[in-house]
């Protein structure tokens, strides 16, 4: 019997030791990839304890957490709520839904990154409770609250940045108040999510980097126009065939200018005047003379075809291989198959504006510990090289006549020298016209580059033209920036 | 020998009992019992600090109840069982504190106080089971007085398993194994009948364990037992199944049948047994996951438990469980400042996941140490004890209590799937604790006869 029972106790210690090695691997081994595991509860509820970081633009604070009594012990409240919603996004922990920078730096926000971690052991050693960081953007309040002032009334977007890429004002119109979305009312929210996405203006879209893209028209005149002088086979003052008419490579289809005329007296005209004047056939005869890999190549090197991370996400603005002369020629004057955000079209003007290097755009300054121990900055880094300084001079000064004695004249301020482009883009045959303004001030050394887009011809239908809409607007934002 | 020197031979051992002799094993239970009772109060102020963030007057009324009783059995025990084993009632002290600690701290947090409180139930059978315990140590002064009884505990224990089938005493509940009595309390008879049928096997074996270890036929090595021997291992296991069919019991039925199997190798020494065993538990366990729609429920909970189809509904306790026992980690959570009480059944079947959150791996390992040191201490008896009915029974109840814990924290772990055993003197359950204090009992009387007896010189 000893023997069986020695024998016994053997598979007895089996049993436990099966139970040891069980337990080990659930409460250690896999312990993380649990509490990572979408399912577990108490790994929401413990996320619900931190109190979450503020985000901060200047010196005004636009969301922040106050203690809520409720499961999710914390309501997030935001200031300003409209004029923000675009940046800031929100989050709803009853819903587990967030957008915006609360998502792109939710970590952060949160406490959870791994550059917090020591932090994150020093405040469990002192017994005190969790704390996110603190974010403090790029954006200034006073351009966001010209841009939005601006915007009122309108369907469009407009982005404000420095030619080193830090934005400085995000708006889009209409807009909605992210506190509503941000209640712990679950049936409340619903409410007033459903009526958001039913409303036929799509509040909920982020026009300024996203949404429904629209075409830049003349806008991307400036792209051509970098490409040509960076082909090394054109100057300003290159002159271009002037006829009234034009018909599109392949097809019987004509192109007009905006005034159905010529493009000033001559039978040719140089560049220069050309995107003065902002014609549209010796834009499209030039796109097809550059072919759509040098065009493409160089609307690249702006950001086209690219996602930014400002950190929230930017739609990609689209000009794609082309094959078929017509659309390239299409292409020229920004119609066809290009499409573009607001933020992009700033970044063309912002590279002009900054010698030519485009960079990549940003919107948070640094993040802050909750002590205020430490201050991480961010720092603006370059994209790519779009041209050469002295190109880039070249562009300026076309487009300081532009705005001077051309196209864009709306946006003229007295004192200061504005370089600008406007843009009139059409949608479909009988859509009304998406209105934009580009450009920067002031142009020797430039403190604000702008883009503003205005979808649904700001009411004028197909009467409307960025010069008379889009302009004046562009012109109350740098007032405002510059004036201060 | 003579009527003179049996005589002589009773007057000298109750000489030998007058004198003073020191109680080694009683004063280091003693010592045991005082750590055990400062655990006890420990946990009990760490759930009151970790919840309220004060230690309240209510303290004494958890710990201080439960700390009495067994000092009375510590008591009886130097009186009456000098020489038991010193760890047993210790270990039991610890365990069972510390599930009324985690008990009453599921009861903060859901908010139940009084006589809705599971953790005042817990305390009360916990009284009753000690209770019971002391009884059964006064009273059983000659632990083979139940070799006397075999077929009557074989008996008791079927009617005991049959008693919810009752009409007028069966509960409605998920498994038909509870019993209510006036409406008042509910009580589960299989748990008494575990101890009856383990009674009943270590009875039987030794009255048949020379047909059972005798000559069969030889194959692969192994001697293999004669059809008709077969019999009664067949009737054993239609049995469990039945238990599993009718009671939807599925923990019961696995651990009758592996009891029986261990007593069965330990009683004749034929590895041919335990295969057979095994391919009948295996063989069992297929036809039941193919023919019953709740146990092949089970299996797939174990196999596949964090499938997104099944882990918001029926594998949710169980990953809930799992998820606790990952947010405690190594160190633990704290007790009170854990959430055991997402998971439902926190105080019964998921009473382990829940200590093992607050407690962590260290806890955990901790509680796995005591349930193998206190099975230890049985199958030690086995080992030393003299006569076979003894040996058998102790190892039969020691085995018994260490399948228990390894069907119970290996469901809950996902070793094996899970079955609706309780987790011996942590879980909420009156039933079940009282067995499990008759067990500590009845090893006590084991191990005091064990080693009270002078052992025989041959020579």
């Amino acid at each position: 019997m000893t023997k069986e029972l020695r024998r016994l106790s053997i598979v007895m210690l089996v049993m436990f030791l099966a139970l040891f090695g069980s337990t080990s691997y659930i409460q250690a081994i896999h312990a993380d990839a649990l509490h990572e595991n979408p399912h577990n509860r108490r790994a929401l509820y413990d996320s619900f304890e931190v109190q979450r970081g503020s985000i901060l633009a200047g010196d005004a604070v636009i969301a922040t957490s106050v203690p809520s009594g409720d499961l999710y012990s914390w309501q997030r409240t935001y200031a300003d709520a409209p004029m923000w919603a675009p940046v800031t996004g929100y989050i709803n922990p009853v819903l587990a839904s967030v957008t915006g920078l609360e998502q792109a730096m939710n970590s952060e926000l949160s406490g959870t990154s791994s550059t917090q971690l020591l932090s994150r052991l020093e405040r469990v050693i002192s017994g005190q409770p969790p704390r996110g960081s603190n974010v403090v953007l790029t954006l200034d309040p006073v351009a966001q609250r010209a841009a939005y002032d601006a915007l009122q009334g309108y369907q469009g977007a407009i982005v404000a940045m420095r030619p080193t890429g830090e934005i400085l004002a995000m708006v889009t119109s209409p807009s909605f108040d992210t506190n509503t979305l941000a209640s712990h009312d679950t049936d409340a929210v619903e409410t007033a999510y459903q009526q958001l996405v039913d409303d036929p203006a799509n509040p909920l879209y982020n026009r300024a980097i996203g949404g429904d893209l629209n075409p830049p028209g003349s806008t991307f005149k400036l792209v051509v126009a970098a490409a040509a002088l960076a082909s090394g086979q054109y100057t300003p003052d290159s002159m271009i065939p002037n006829p009234a008419t034009w018909p599109l490579p392949g097809s019987n289809s004509l192109v007009y200018n905006s005034d159905n005329g010529t493009c000033g007296p001559g039978a040719s005209v140089s560049i220069a005047d050309a995107l003065r004047l902002s014609c549209n056939i010796p834009f499209a005869q030039l796109a097809v003379a550059l072919g759509n890999d040098a065009i493409r190549a160089q609307a690249e090197k702006f950001g086209f075809n690219t996602s930014f991370e400002l950190p929230i996400e930017s739609a990609p603005s689209s000009y794609p291989r082309l094959s078929d002369d017509a659309r390239v020629a299409l292409s020229g004057f920004g119609q066809g198959d290009v499409t573009a955000t607001p933020l992009q079209i700033a970044m063309v003007s912002a590279a002009i504006a900054n010698g030519g290097v485009t960079m990549n755009p940003r919107m948070v300054e640094a993040v802050v510990a909750p002590d205020l121990s430490s201050r991480t900055e961010v720092e603006s880094t370059q994209f790519q090289r779009a041209m050469e300084a002295n190109i880039a001079a070249q562009m300026t000064a076309m487009m300081v006549r532009d705005v001077s004695d051309g196209a864009a004249s709306g946006a003229t301020i007295e004192g200061i020298d504005v370089a600008g482009k406007t843009g009139t883009a059409e949608r479909g045959e009988d859509d009304p016209y998406t209105v934009w303004f580009t450009g920067f001030a002031p142009a020797a050394s430039p403190e604000i580059v702008i883009a503003v887009m205005i979808e649904d011809g700001g009411g004028m239908g197909q009467q409307a033209t960025g010069n008379e809409i889009a302009a004046p607007i562009a012109k109350k934002v740098i007032e405002a920036v510059l004036g201060r | 020998m003579t009527a003179d020197t049996a005589a002589s031979d009773t007057s000298m051992l109750t000489a030998l009992r007058r004198l003073r002799m020191p109680q080694t094993q009683r004063n280091r239970e003693l010592g045991l019992l005082l750590f055990a009772f400062a655990i006890n109060a420990g946990a009990i102020a760490l759930v009151q600090w970790g919840t309220n963030g004060v230690i309240d007057g209510s303290f004494l009324y958890y710990c201080g109840g439960l700390s009495a009783l067994v000092l009375v059995l510590h008591i009886v025990l130097r009186i009456r069982a000098r020489d038991a084993d010193p760890f047993v009632v210790p270990i039991a002290t610890v365990l069972t504190g510390l599930g009324i600690a985690m008990i009453y701290r599921l009861d903060i947090a859901e908010e139940l106080t009084g006589w809705g409180a599971y953790s005042t139930r817990q305390l009360v059978w916990a009284a009753i089971a000690i209770t019971a315990a002391i009884v059964v140590v006064i009273f059983l002064r000659n632990y083979r007085v139940l070799f006397r009884y075999t077929y009557l505990f074989g008996l008791a224990g079927l009617l005991l398993l049959l008693l919810p089938f009752v009409p007028g005493l069966g509960t409605d509940a998920n498994a038909d194994v509870w019993v209510q009595v006036g409406g008042l309390f509910s009580f589960q008879p299989g748990e008494i009948a575990k101890i009856a049928l383990a009674i009943f096997f270590a009875g039987y074996l030794v009255r048949t364990r020379e047909s059972l270890a005798s000559v069969g036929t030889r194959f692969a090595g192994m001697t293999w037992p004669r059809a008709r021997e077969l019999g009664p291992v067949l009737v054993v296991w239609l049995a469990s199944l039945g238990i599993i069919v009718l009671q939807r019991d599925l923990g019961t039925g696995l651990l009758l049948f592996g009891m029986f199997v261990a007593m069965i190798y330990v009683a004749t020494g034929k590895t041919s047994w335990v295969i057979i065993g095994v391919t009948m538990i295996v063989a069992g366990a297929f036809v039941a996951s193919r023919f019953l729609p709740y146990v092949s429920a089970r299996f797939d909970n174990w196999l596949d438990a964090f499938n997104p189809d099944l882990i918001d509904n029926s594998s949710m306790q169980l990953v809930s469980g799992i998820f606790g026992l990952a947010e405690g980690g190594v160190l633990g959570t704290g007790l009170g400042r854990g959430r055991p009480d997402l998971t439902p059944l926190a105080e019964s079947d998921y009473i382990f996941p829940s200590l093992g959150e607050e407690l962590g791996l260290v806890g955990v390992f901790a509680i796995l140490c005591l349930y193998m040191v206190f099975t230890s201490r049985g199958i030690r008896i086995g080992i030393a004890g003299q006569d076979d009915f003894g040996k058998l029974l102790a190892t039969g109840l020691s085995f018994m209590l260490a399948l228990q814990v390894f069907i119970m924290v290996g469901g809950v772990t996902r070793v094996i799937p899970l079955t609706g055993l309780t987790t011996p003197f942590l879980a909420a359950g009156g039933s079940s604790l009282v067995a499990n204090w008759v067990i500590v009992a009845l090893l006590l009387r084991v191990s005091d006869a064990v080693r009270s007896r002078p052992r025989v010189v041959i020579g």
